[in-house]
């Protein structure tokens, strides 16, 4: 438990997807103008980390690893199947994120008028596959563990685009150089916020 | 762009995937080999480091076989297990098991002027990512004689500076036990005390990543003090 | 019936097509595409240019296949036939690092397989290729990722000579032998927010000599 928890914080502050391996740029910094899209496109981002993680660590665990393939036969033995794990991965991801845009239309049609629009644009969104991979990269021991990692990298997404978002709101009233005007002075600010993020680093619970 | 039917969209996935699929299978098979050779010889021109022989890829698996002269797995009661092959074991993997099942690679190595040294291999955790190493000690089996370390991905110029020489050097003449009690080395930040057998100097700015290194040494060795008690000579 | 017209191959337009994002129509600074993979593996240049070779090789021929394919993809399923082709290429270029580039290889970790998701490849899959012939498609994708190659390049530049003295690998600042005079290194410069800070400064500049590229608030 204490464990689950130390990689719990440990994504959302120190190893933050933003501010430390800058990963789902693109849409942080063309989504972040307002607050309320950029918490809708958080929230999207929290929800396929939250399904996408754990169930790419179970096809990474049962069949891509080198002898993950043993509980089918034991002459997989020595298979390898790694080489794909990118292209597994992405497949996925998209069909996750395909399949949760259909749920949502067809159940929920409030939460897919905010949340819609979105979804689309997470499948090529980096933090999506970074935390595939990080997942595999890192080992997580058990499935628990990997939930964990993909909810904390989530909500530490969503904490870094809203807090950029209530920035560049108030930015607006500010007299800004020209030539660093949108986007600019955004990537100053999120160097600043990074900056910021650091303090956190080694903390260990 | 035009309408396709369903069955015309059908068979293009279906050779694409086919074809996608030959294609890298065929590439991954192709590269493997090279690309395994080039992990087995960075293993070993590590391995090589930690006894302070410098290797190129060219030479490592040449300098391996002629310096490593036996390796071996044993279990912490210090007893040899048979049948496992001390170089292809992951210290990742064994970290995960109970104590006792553990194996523990022992790699002896026997230097041009006769001297035996024994090299234990070490993994562990640093700021952001494993780091691990190999620490080379004297029949006496307390001296350290050189030790290597590397790391995945630490903060460069700072915890990553654990893989340069001014730091690796520092572990030669330590030693690991006090009075014949297990202490380890320690890595002590703001500098350590040149006559101090026990401490090396910590990298400014890399705290975590020294701490890292100082419980990887501690943790990693003392799973072989049976094995130390044993052998000493 | 489309006019099928004879162009040269390296037509103004076609040389406009290469030179563009060079300048004024930059993927990283002026499209805001491909960011997330540029920032990561800037600490030092010998990666940065590997990233950035990479990055060509998926691009153009990406661009190639799709272009060549774009009579024939269903509409329905192009962005997975998109992903599929991207993955392919990244999957082959990372098996060949591996087996011909280790050091690098381990350097890039995991940023090699975050070229799949780089904007840069699906934008100019969507904006371009999947509307022009093979050769300008071809062009395109080396134009853009030259202008990402770069942008990497200029500031993986000032993050390794400022942060670790070196340039390529090679030590500079202790050759000149300025750490005598009591110089150190900015260790700073080699944190992650100094990349973003880096990029922001060049959008400064680039953007206080072509006013055309000023955003309207």
């Amino acid at each position: 438990m204490e464990n689950l928890i130390n990689i719990f914080v440990k994504s959302i502050f120190i190893d933050n997807m933003i501010f430390a391996y800058f990963l789902g740029m693109c849409s942080y910094l063309a989504v972040s103008k307002t607050v309320k899209t950029s918490m809708g496109l958080g929230i999207a981002v929290i929800f396929v980390l939250l399904i996408t993680v754990p169930v790419n660590y179970l096809l990474e665990v049962y069949v891509l690893k080198k002898g993950a393939l043993v509980w089918l036969s034991d002459s997989f033995a020595t298979l390898d199947l790694s080489f794909l794990s990118f292209i597994m991965f992405i497949a996925i991801i998209a069909s996750i994120v395909q399949l949760v845009e259909m749920f949502i239309e067809k159940f929920s049609p409030a939460l897919y008028n905010s949340l819609g629009i979105f979804l689309p644009l997470i499948a090529v969104n980096c933090a999506i596959l970074g935390a595939a991979l990080f997942m595999q990269e890192r080992e997580y021991s058990n499935i628990a563990e990997a939930t964990a990692f993909g909810l904390g990298s989530g909500i530490g997404w969503l904490l870094a685009i809203v807090a950029l978002a209530a920035i560049r709101e108030k930015m607006r009233y500010s007299n800004v150089p020209a030539p660093l005007r949108g986007l600019g002075i955004t990537f100053i600010l999120t160097g600043l916020m990074g900056i910021a993020f650091m303090s956190f680093l080694g903390i260990t619970l | 762009m035009k309408d396709f039917s369903n069955r015309y969209i059908f068979i293009f996935s279906v050779v694409m995937v086919v074809s996608v699929a030959i294609l890298l299978s065929l590439t991954a098979l192709l590269l493997q080999p090279r690309q395994e050779k080039n992990v087995e010889t960075e293993k070993k021109m590590n391995i090589l480091s930690s006894i302070n022989i410098t290797s190129t890829k060219v030479d490592a698996v040449a300098l391996y076989d002629r310096y490593i002269r036996e390796s071996f797995v044993i279990n912490t009661g210090g007893q040899r297990i048979q049948g496992v092959d001390a170089f292809s074991v992951s210290l990742r993997a064994e970290h995960k098991k109970p104590l006792e099942q553990q194996s523990l690679p022992v790699f002896t190595a026997v230097m041009d002027n006769g001297d035996t040294q024994h090299i234990y291999p070490l993994e562990g955790k640093g700021l952001w990512w494993p780091i691990w190493g190999y620490v080379a000690l004297r029949p006496d089996m307390s001296t350290i004689a050189g030790a290597t370390f590397d790391h995945k991905g630490e903060t460069p110029g700072l915890g990553a500076e654990i893989n340069t020489t001014p730091f690796e050097s520092q572990f030669l003449d330590k030693s690991l036990y006090e009075d014949g009690r297990f202490v380890s080395v320690a890595v002590v930040k703001g500098g350590a005390e040149k006559s101090d057998r026990h401490e090396v100097d910590g990298i400014s700015g890399g705290t975590i990543t020294s701490k890292g290194l100082e419980a990887m040494l501690r943790e990693g060795l003392v799973k072989y003090e049976k094995y130390f008690d044993d052998n000493r000579r | 019936m489309e006019k099928i017209e004879k162009e040269p191959l390296l037509s103004a337009k076609n040389i406009k097509l290469m030179t563009g994002p060079l300048g004024d129509q930059n993927p990283i600074t002026v499209q805001v595409l491909g960011i997330c993979s540029a920032l990561a593996v800037t600490v030092k240049m010998k990666p940065a240019i590997v990233m950035a070779i990479s990055v060509m090789v998926v691009l153009a021929i990406s661009n190639v296949i799709i272009s060549a394919m774009r009579k024939s993809i269903p509409g329905r399923i192009r962005i997975i036939v998109q992903l599929v082709v991207i993955a392919t290429m990244v999957i082959i270029v990372d098996q060949f690092l591996k087996a011909f580039a280790f050091d690098v290889s381990k350097q890039l970790s995991v940023f090699v397989g975050l070229i799949i998701t780089n904007c840069i490849i699906m934008g100019r899959l969507e904006a371009f290729a999947l509307a022009n012939k093979p050769w300008p498609a071809f062009l395109d994708g080396l134009g853009n990722s030259w202008g990402y190659g770069l942008i990497l390049i200029i500031v993986s530049f000032f993050r390794e000579f400022l942060g670790s003295g070196s340039i390529m690998g090679f030590p500079v600042m202790e050759k000149m032998g300025v750490y005598n005079f009591g110089y150190e290194d900015n260790g700073f410069m080699i944190l992650p927010p100094m990349a973003l800070i880096t990029v922001g400064l060049i959008i400064w500049f680039q953007r206080s000599r072509n006013k055309s590229l000023i955003e309207t608030k």
